[in-house]
């Protein structure tokens, strides 16, 4: 599949999304924000960085960007959206996911690798996993505290669109595994047609095992639509 | 005023006022003297370390741009790749302003590798405090210092999508009114990709591309060349504010600028002395002139003089010359990353810089002059009265009747001075980029870095410095850090390509710490010499001291190199148990002088480090590296402050680590402690399968290096022997005090 991967200005894992992905034998080509046009058979890519410095609040300006009416539009269209760590953000900010990510409970930037736990296979993006497998996925982030209102948590928890949530070493859903202070320990949400993910890991850090490790790779993988290999 | 009343009061001397006079024929105006001030301070002109300079070794097959050259320094890394690196100082704005101090040193060091043509791809840094868990105001200001930069770091380094993969932390009373921040930034680039600083081809525009010009950083190189005091804090003007958006925005559209054929004619970037050093630099180096006019500069505030325009040290500048007739490329470039381009001069024969404002000449002065022509000074050096009496050490006096090792280590783990520093490094994006395939906490950072013409050069780096081994002995232990670095990078297998160092010390004048600076240069010179390894550029930082007294002589160096064919990237950690733990190179500990034990438990500084066998430590790396191509290696770290205890505890420490049980070899006559915790050069651990012992062993007779067996891997406890010491730890109790000395130590208020 061809992803189309947005670069806003102060995206900074841009280059490792389309690496990632042609290491995992999938096309992706770079789409400046300014641009206006994404293929209908595209998937698009909203990568981690810190556009427009984050200025005003993470993703705030970039959802303002001229692409992301082309973003919305595939949306709409039912093509697969991922967005990661400020792409997660962006589309929060964006509408195109409810909720919003906030300051890290700690106050720090943390980057370190995670436990996550998927919650429900029943999406496009968890395709390749069994509900509670545990992946091992890097994160980066200075605001990845999701929050939104009881109302809007207990929906996505009815939808079952969490799906992926922090936890430790053992498959808990504790504290100790929850990096930054998240509501329900979500990692990773989709939209109601189960074709928009926002997930604060990121699955492109870990796709080759010279990286540490390889658990990001169903993710992308499932993504792109291609099955899981038995 | 009058002008010779204002080149003192800027800093100046009379001697160099003559010399400003005489050199331009006449008096020279304010402006003038104001960038004379800011060329000729120390910051800029190494006025009073250029003749100690010239001793290190700077050349070698490897070398592509040499020290002094450009913006930093370029080694061959084979395969057509090219890799430009450095290290600054930030050290006097980080303790006025440690945030903005610490971030503007990043920014700098960013903006000098990708001068060069390069690719920034990794940070480390070279951090020291006072004591954080020091009582009262002096370790709640420590505390927030070290919190300050780390965020200062964090927040560039992050935002700029460049990893910071590793570098130093350390807590010593010597750096408490004077903290050092040093900054290492790597690039990559292939070998035509190497930009030069130099303005050429008269009538060629001159661009001022980046941020806008504001009254931030005013002088700020003068101000670094200067003693901190009490009334520093006054000086925040001095400390520039960065912007890490701008400075992402503005090296992606070099880059791509830089990509365009035959454009770009030279480059250079506005850091220290602003916008005065980069047109008189790149006009000396081009042998030409240059003339520009102030009023087209982008300015972000209202009514600046000449005068703070030509001095500002505003942040994500750069000043680029292209060819005539290709403006408009340029402009589209900067246009798109959303970034000002402001023709504001041009390329002439004149060899002057010339300066307009409104049209008029506001200063004129002879490029040359200013960029190279400073006072070059021999200062006198006196060896330190009391340094006979402080290299006397006399354990009957310090240590206990009984060694007590077991408290000992506890304590050491216990200590924010040595604990992990996890809680540094995740506050760092180390991954970014996807090159980093050894992570921080290691000997050495390793980052894959693709060939121009596909596949992978592993580059391996370490940031090493011991202000301690230097106040004792500063001739050893300089050598001694640069041994201590090319070891480092044997455990990551990797053969050394080229070094830049950060001299910091205290105030040149004084006849005591020029002799600390000279031993220094002379020792690390020494051992580049022996080890073939290139100086190629770096930084002075002098003056670090405060009314508490002047810091350690503390030279840092930055050392990269390349991973060799075939070589096992295994870590430090002892993963899985039932390997053999072996000792490489010598067997004696050292002795305690200087060590970190002696700081650390007893709160001794004394005595000096053993002299360093640089022929042994050079058969060792060779061994080292050879050995990590075996296939049953399984963890390697060095032996460097806290002795071969503290070398083995680390390794039991590390994330995921089992046990482990040995015996430690204790010299004729010596304490346990010595053995056990003497800093001695020229030791590696290594952990491989039992199998492979014996091909271990083999390889070390044949290089003509030792290597003993002290034990194996496993269990949950970390149990030694060394002659009448018998002790034993639970990893796990090691591990809870490793890993919460420091953020208990910061996070407890």
């Amino acid at each position: 599949m061809r992803f189309a991967v947005v670069q806003f200005p102060g995206s900074n894992c841009d280059q490792d999304c389309v690496h990632a992905l042609q290491v995992l034998g999938q096309e992706a080509r770079l789409v400046w924000h300014e641009e206006t046009k994404i293929e209908a058979e595209e998937g698009v890519i909203l990568p981690g960085g810190f556009s427009y410095g984050d200025y005003l609040r993470c993703g705030a300006i970039a959802r303002f960007s001229p692409i992301m009416k082309a973003v919305k539009n595939a949306a709409e269209r039912g093509q697969v959206v991922v967005g990661i760590c400020n792409g997660f953000q962006i589309l929060c900010e964006a509408g195109l996911l409810p909720g919003a990510l906030t300051r890290n409970e700690g106050l720090h930037f943390r980057c370190e690798p995670t436990w996550i736990r998927v919650e429900s296979p029943a999406s496009r993006f968890t395709s390749h996993y069994g509900t509670g497998e545990m992946l091992r996925i890097p994160i980066a982030h200075g605001e990845g505290c999701y929050r939104a209102s009881p109302e809007i948590l207990q929906e996505l928890e009815a939808q079952q669109r969490v799906l992926f949530r922090y936890c430790n070493a053992e498959g808990q859903g504790v504290r100790g595994g929850n990096p930054n202070g998240s509501s329900h320990n979500i990692a990773g949400i989709c939209n109601e047609r189960r074709n928009v993910l926002g997930l604060m890991p990121h699955p492109e850090r870990c796709c080759e095992e010279v990286m540490g490790g390889v658990d990001g790779r169903g993710i992308l993988l499932g993504a792109a639509g291609v099955g899981r290999k038995i | 005023m009058k002008a010779k009343e204002f080149a003192l009061k800027l800093g100046l001397t009379e001697e160099e006022y003559g010399k400003i006079e005489k050199g331009l024929g006449r008096e020279p105006n304010e402006n003038e003297l104001g960038m004379f001030s800011v060329m000729w301070s120390e910051h800029c002109s190494y006025k009073n370390t250029r003749r100690e300079l010239r001793k290190f070794p700077t050349t070698g097959p490897a070398v592509l741009v040499k020290a002094g050259e450009e913006n930093a320094g370029v080694v061959d890394a084979g395969d057509g790749l090219a890799l430009a690196y450095k290290i600054e100082s930030h050290n006097h704005p980080s303790a006025v302003e440690p945030f903005q101090g610490a971030a503007t040193g990043v920014g700098g060091i960013l903006r000098d590798i990708f001068t060069m043509g390069a690719r920034p791809v990794a940070f480390m840094d070279s951090l020291r405090f006072g004591r954080p868990e020091a009582k009262g105001e002096a370790g709640r200001r420590t505390r927030g210092l070290i919190k300050g930069v780390v965020s200062g770091i964090s927040h560039y380094g992050n935002c700029v999508g460049v990893p910071t993969v590793g570098g130093e932390l350390v807590f010593d009373a010597a750096y408490e009114g004077n903290p050092l921040v040093n900054v290492f930034c790597l690039g990559t680039l292939r070998h035509d990709q190497i930009r030069r600083g130099a303005a050429k081809g008269v009538g060629n525009p001159v661009f001022y591309v980046g941020a806008k010009t504001g009254r931030d950083g005013l002088a700020g190189a003068a101000f670094a060349s200067r003693d901190l005091t009490e009334e520093s804090k006054a000086d925040r003007p001095a400390v520039q504010v960065g912007d890490p958006f701008v400075g992402k925005l503005l090296f992606e559209a070099c880059l791509e600028l830089y990509a365009k054929p035959d454009l770009v004619v030279g480059v250079q970037d506005m850091g220290a002395a602003g916008l005065t050093c980069s047109t008189c630099e790149t006009a000396s180096r081009g042998g030409s002139g240059i003339e520009i006019e102030l009023d087209r500069v982008p300015q972000r505030e209202t009514g600046m003089t000449p005068y703070e325009i030509l001095l500002s040290e505003s942040q994500e500048r750069m000043l680029i010359i292209v060819h005539k007739g290709r403006e408009k490329e340029l402009k589209e470039i900067f246009a798109k990353w959303g970034l000002d381009a402001a023709e504001i001069g041009f390329v002439t024969e004149t060899g002057k810089v010339v300066v307009k404002a409104g049209g008029k000449v506001v200063a004129e002065v002879p490029a040359r002059l200013l960029a190279d022509d400073a006072p070059v000074y021999e200062r006198e050096a006196k060896v330190p009265a009391k340094l006979a009496e402080r290299q006397k050490l006399d354990l009957k006096k310090i240590l206990p009747g009984q060694p007590r090792v077991r408290e000992d280590l506890l304590k050491l783990a216990a200590s924010p001075a040595t604990g992990s520093r996890r809680w540094v490094w995740n506050q760092y994006d180390h991954m970014v980029g996807l090159r980093t395939v050894v992570r921080p906490g290691s000997d050495a950072a390793v980052l894959r870095i693709e060939k121009p013409g596909g596949g992978w050069v592993h580059v391996a780096m370490t940031l090493d410095g011991n202000g301690r081994w230097c106040a004792q002995d500063p001739r050893e232990g300089s050598k001694a850090l640069v041994a201590e670095a090319c070891r480092n990078l044997a455990c990551a297998g990797a053969v050394p390509l080229g070094l830049t160092d950060n001299l910091n010390y205290g105030n040149p004048h004084d006849p005591e710490i020029f002799w600390q600076l000279r031993e220094g240069v002379e020792g690390m010179a020494e051992a580049c010499r022996f080890f073939d390894l290139p100086v190629t550029g770096g930084n002075v930082s002098l003056y670090n001291q405060s009314p508490a007294g002047p810091i350690h002589p503390t030279p840092v160096v930055g050392v990269v190199g390349k991973v060799e064919e075939g070589v096992r990237l295994v870590g430090g950690v002892l993963g899985q148990g039932g390997g053999a733990i072996l000792l490489l190179g010598t067997q004696e500990s050292g002795g305690l002088g200087a060590s970190l034990y002696l700081q650390e438990i007893h709160g001794v500084l004394a005595g000096k480090l053993g002299k360093v066998d640089l022929e042994g430590e050079k058969k060792l790396h060779g061994l080292m590296r050879g050995v990590l191509k075996l296939a049953g290696v399984r963890a390697v770290h060095d032996v460097g402050e806290g002795g071969i205890l503290w070398a083995v505890a680390e390794m039991v420490m590390g994330e995921g680590s089992v046990g482990a049980e040995v015996t430690i070899p204790s010299g004729q006559g010596e304490r346990g402690e010595e053995a056990l915790f003497g800093e001695g050069a020229g030791r590696i651990l290594v952990e491989v399968e039992e199998g492979s012992v014996g091909e271990v062993e083999r390889m070390s007779a044949e290089a003509g290096v030792g290597c003993r067996r002290l034990g194996v891997s496993g269990g949950t406890e970390l149990k030694i022997v060394c002659g009448a010491v018998k002790e034993k730890w639970g990893v796990g109790e090691l591990q809870k005090l490793f890993h919460g000395s420091l953020p208990k130590a910061l996070e407890s208020e």
